[in-house]
């Protein structure tokens, strides 16, 4: 499974900061067809990020697409992009599992033979996206992630987004069950204030909390600060390999139960040991096996 | 004509007109001294005697200001300057002629200087930074002779040691008495340290005090002391304040820039740098300046005391002095209104003249202790040497300034530059103008990449064992070829428009007029 | 007869190129009018890569004026399409 701790969003008509998007260190970097850009300029970004997908080196951030939604510009978009093989497209306003399998019909017809199979990031923006988030993580096999959209969810509510998100709670423990139902991540919607590190942390810790498995990024500079939240902390992989020694201790000494530190240790803990080992040796913070 | 070669490849004349003979550059620390200071005529002045006149042309008259003689003004106050302008308008509308303008930097608000060329009022210039209409002009091939362009350090060290021979050193004072006692840090146009003032006041042959702010004697401080200085003289206005500031850049907000700051700060800390009596200079650049936010929270999670900051001093270096990240500033120029206050009122805070700041031949300038220096440029090549004379079009558009002393002075030298400027690589396979040497350049941070110098495997090691990501020159220079395609280089005329002299005073190259 | 009309790409931001292009009356030719912040290093290799993406396209009698901040050839060909489209040189169809 890919790490997506952080997706950045570049605007898909900016050849300055397209050119530039492999430099930040993102798990992935979201190459934008939508909102930021404007109506008449829709052509001309589908081909600048067309030639960029072709020409620029994004390092190991994998590579992905938002396109416009189906009742726009997506038809043009997918013809135009696919080809130019993309890791994943990030489908936005997704509202039903229709919307992701015409999607996936589009993007089949457009892939090259040989090409990398095109994968599927569903974005739950509105009140009936959040209604069906589990069919539409299970609408499709290329579906691999849902992500959170907050700003429009909101609007659609006629509720006040707020830092602390109330409002968008139970909005998000839903697209983390289903995503986890469905055996896939969960984004996080973006923290939008740029300049408060303490409120990013903060939602981003939330976000840890309840499952999600990355967030949505807007700006390069949150992406230290989303990953050190991500990231395994000392105590926990201190913590998972003793959990592993406790379990292979046990399996040696032909126990039935292993116990750490008084408490049971069950294959539920041990799964989410072996977890965080993974991602601490992925990403280097601790020794191979 | 012969030609020779000096220590880092280029071709140099063995003589050029209106410069002289070439001695070439041959290390950065190959060259010793070799000469007693000079000094300017011993002078008195009766009990009684004003030195208070009325205008600037009545100095040239007593003075008097000849034919062929050479000017000296400082630049601090940057692009707000009204000095050079209001004494040359004095010399030109005597019928001077033949006048050499030495003048720390130069300025778009000098533009006035191109028509006293034109017409002969002045024909040499001699400088340590150029921008604007004189960069262009000098290009463009307008002087009569070759402008010599020196560091801040060599500057002071020519004037000490006689190769900048100042007639009349005309001080543009922010605040002045009837005797001539100076300060950088009251009046209307204050711009705090006086630092590249003071070698002119020490050794030109006449001082002159030029105000806008007269004040009661004794003036308190004192950075220029009245015992060296011959003329006072009380204008309307010498300087826009406005035009003073701009000299501070802004942190960069360009993420790349940041990104590249951020490293920087990785860098310095894997280096082992970072720890207490650390001391510390950024150039003006957005990048460097950059570079000290990050170097800042690094110091701040690791409770490291700075012994000093040296610049350039703007701000952000105060606001950290406050908070007792470093024990003292040590400023040669104060680049905003916070750096003025805090010069004003804080004895932590030191004015010192640019000979202190950066000479290389004294016993020991301010350079020599720092440990990390965080620099611009506009080109680099394979060897580390720098340009920051000329861009990459060939026009002359900056000049050392303290780039090569902080470079030769510093235990770590940090050159930072997106790879990519706009479309041109930053990396060259030789730089069109070299101005600081390769040896004095130790690694060169770029958004894709980091590259030390082979000449320390030291600092190698430990990035390496950091988990930095290193890259050759020659690697970093492939990437960047490879993202825009090889640039065609630039053709210049044949005529030697300036000669870039090291902090020495040998000659490290020269610059040809653009095409 | 495909009705041309003039039409314009790209913006004046640092490493894009701003292309406007008009049809060209026959035999006028392929011309190429560049402006570019970096002219002298890269003058020739941008109008190359303007003139390769119109000659993909078989177009033959066209104005093309081209004011360059430092972009990339993959912007460069990207603006170059986009113009072409614009003008109904090629159908957005053919594009892909």
């Amino acid at each position: 499974m890919n790490l997506r701790r952080t997706m950045l969003f570049m605007p898909g008509n900016n050849p300055g900061m397209l050119q530039n998007g492999g430099v930040f260190g993102a798990d992935a970097i979201i190459l934008d067809l939508e909102d930021a850009v404007a109506p008449q300029e829709k052509d001309a970004a589908r081909l600048l990020v067309a030639q960029a997908l072709k020409t620029i080196d994004y390092g190991t951030s994998e590579k992905v697409v938002r396109i416009n939604p189906l009742d726009t510009f997506a038809r043009k978009d997918i013809p135009a992009i696919v080809p130019c093989c993309p890791d994943a497209i990030l489908v936005p306003k997704v509202e039903s599992p229709e919307d992701i399998q015409e999607v996936a019909r589009l993007v089949a017809v457009a892939e090259k033979p040989g090409q990398a199979q095109v994968k599927l990031i569903a974005l739950l923006e509105t009140p009936r996206g959040i209604a069906e988030a589990y069919q539409i993580a299970t609408a499709d096999k290329r579906v691999v992630a849902l992500a959170f959209g907050a700003e429009d969810y909101t609007a659609s509510l006629g509720a006040k987004r707020t830092k602390e998100g109330t409002e968008i709670f139970t909005a998000r423990t839903i697209v983390v069950n289903s995503a986890a139902a469905a055996g896939i991540q969960s984004i996080d919607t973006p923290f939008t204030d740029v300049n408060d590190r303490e409120g990013l942390v903060a939602d981003t810790q939330l976000a840890k909390q309840l499952g999600f498995k990355g967030k949505l990024t807007i700006n390069p500079r949150q992406i230290d600060d989303i990953h050190n939240v991500f990231n395994p902390t000392a105590q926990d992989i201190n913590w998972a390999e003793r959990i592993i020694k406790a379990i292979r201790k046990a399996e040696t000494e032909g126990a039935g139960v292993a116990s750490l530190d008084g408490k049971m240790v069950d294959a539920p803990i041990v799964a989410r040991a072996e977890l965080i080992l993974y991602l601490a040796r992925l990403l280097g913070l601790a020794e191979e096996a | 004509m012969n030609k020779l070669t000096n220590a880092i490849g280029r071709d140099l004349p063995e003589s050029i007109e209106g410069y002289g003979k070439v001695r070439p550059f041959v290390g950065a620390f190959a060259t010793l001294p070799d000469m007693p200071r000079q000094a300017p005529k011993v002078k008195r002045a009766l009990p009684g005697e004003q030195k208070l006149v009325e205008d600037i042309e009545t100095v040239f008259k007593r003075i008097p200001i000849k034919d062929g003689m050479t000017l000296s003004f400082h630049h601090h106050l940057r692009n707000g300057d009204g000095v050079v302008n209001l004494v040359l308008a004095v010399a030109a509308k005597l019928g001077l002629k033949n006048l050499t303008v030495a003048v720390s930097s130069v300025f778009p608000v000098h533009a006035p200087l191109v028509e006293y060329v034109k017409n002969g009022v002045v024909v040499g210039l001699d400088t340590n930074y150029m921008s604007g209409p004189v960069a262009q002009a000098v290009s463009n091939g307008l002087f009569p002779r070759p402008v010599v362009m020196r560091t801040h350090g060599g500057r002071a060290r020519a004037i000490e040691c006689g190769q900048l021979k100042i007639d009349v050193a005309f001080i543009a004072a922010p605040a002045a008495d009837d005797y001539g006692n100076v300060n950088g840090v009251e009046g209307p146009a204050a711009c705090g340290s006086l630092g590249y003032a003071i070698p002119d006041a020490q050794y030109a042959d006449h001082v002159v005090a030029i105000t806008d702010h007269m004040m009661p004697y004794p003036l308190s401080p004192i950075s220029i002391p009245q015992t060296r200085v011959d003329y006072v003289v009380k204008v309307d206005c010498i300087g826009d304040p406005k035009g003073i500031v701009s000299g501070t850049t802004k942190i960069t907000r360009d993420p790349v820039g940041l990104k590249i700051a951020e490293t920087t700060a990785k860098v310095i800390k894997a280096a082992g740098l970072l720890k207490d009596d650390f001391s510390f200079q950024t150039g003006a650049g957005g990048a460097s300046l950059a570079a000290a936010y990050y170097v800042r929270q690094m110091m701040e999670e690791a409770g490291v005391t700075g012994s000093f900051a040296l610049g350039g001093i703007t701000g952000y270096m105060v606001e950290m002095l406050e908070a007792g990240l470093f024990r003292k500033l040590i400023d040669v120029q104060s680049f905003d209104l916070d750096a003025v206050r805090s010069i004003a009122a804080n004895p932590k805070h030191l004015e010192v003249g640019a000979d202190f700041y950066a000479s290389p031949f004294n016993m020991g300038a301010a350079v020599n202790k720092l440990d990390v220096v965080v620099l611009g440029a506009t080109e680099i090549d394979t060897a580390f040497n720098v340009n920051v004379v000329t861009g990459s079009d060939g026009v002359v558009m900056g000049g050392s300034g303290g780039h090569s002393d902080a470079a030769a002075g510093a235990k770590m030298t940090i050159i930072v530059a997106n790879l990519l400027r706009g479309r041109l690589p930053i990396i060259k396979g030789k730089v069109l103008t070299a101005t600081t040497p390769g040896e004095t350049v130790d690694v060169l941070v770029t958004e894709r990449g980091i590259a030390v110098n082979p000449n320390r495997t030291d600092l190698y090691e430990k990035f390496k064992v950091a988990g930095l990501p290193l890259k050759t020159v020659q690697e970093l220079q492939e990437l960047a070829e490879k993202m825009a395609g090889r640039p065609e280089s630039i053709t210049t005329g044949e005529k030697i428009v300036a000669v870039v002299e090291y902090r020495d005073g040998t000659v490290i190259d020269v610059v040809r007029q653009a095409k | 007869m495909i009705e041309l009309k003039p039409a314009q790409a790209g913006t004046l931001e640092s490493n894009d190129i701003m292309i406007t292009m008009a049809p060209g009356a026959q035999g006028s030719g392929v011309v190429i009018d560049l402006e570019s912040i970096v002219l002298a290093q890269y003058g020739p290799a941008i109008k190359q890569t303007i003139a390769a993406v119109v000659a993909e396209q078989n177009v033959t009698d066209i104005y093309i004026k081209a004011v360059d901040r430092g972009a990339l050839d993959c912007t460069i060909q990207a603006r170059t399409l986009t113009a072409l489209a614009r003008t109904g040189v090629i159908s957005p169809k053919e594009l892909i």
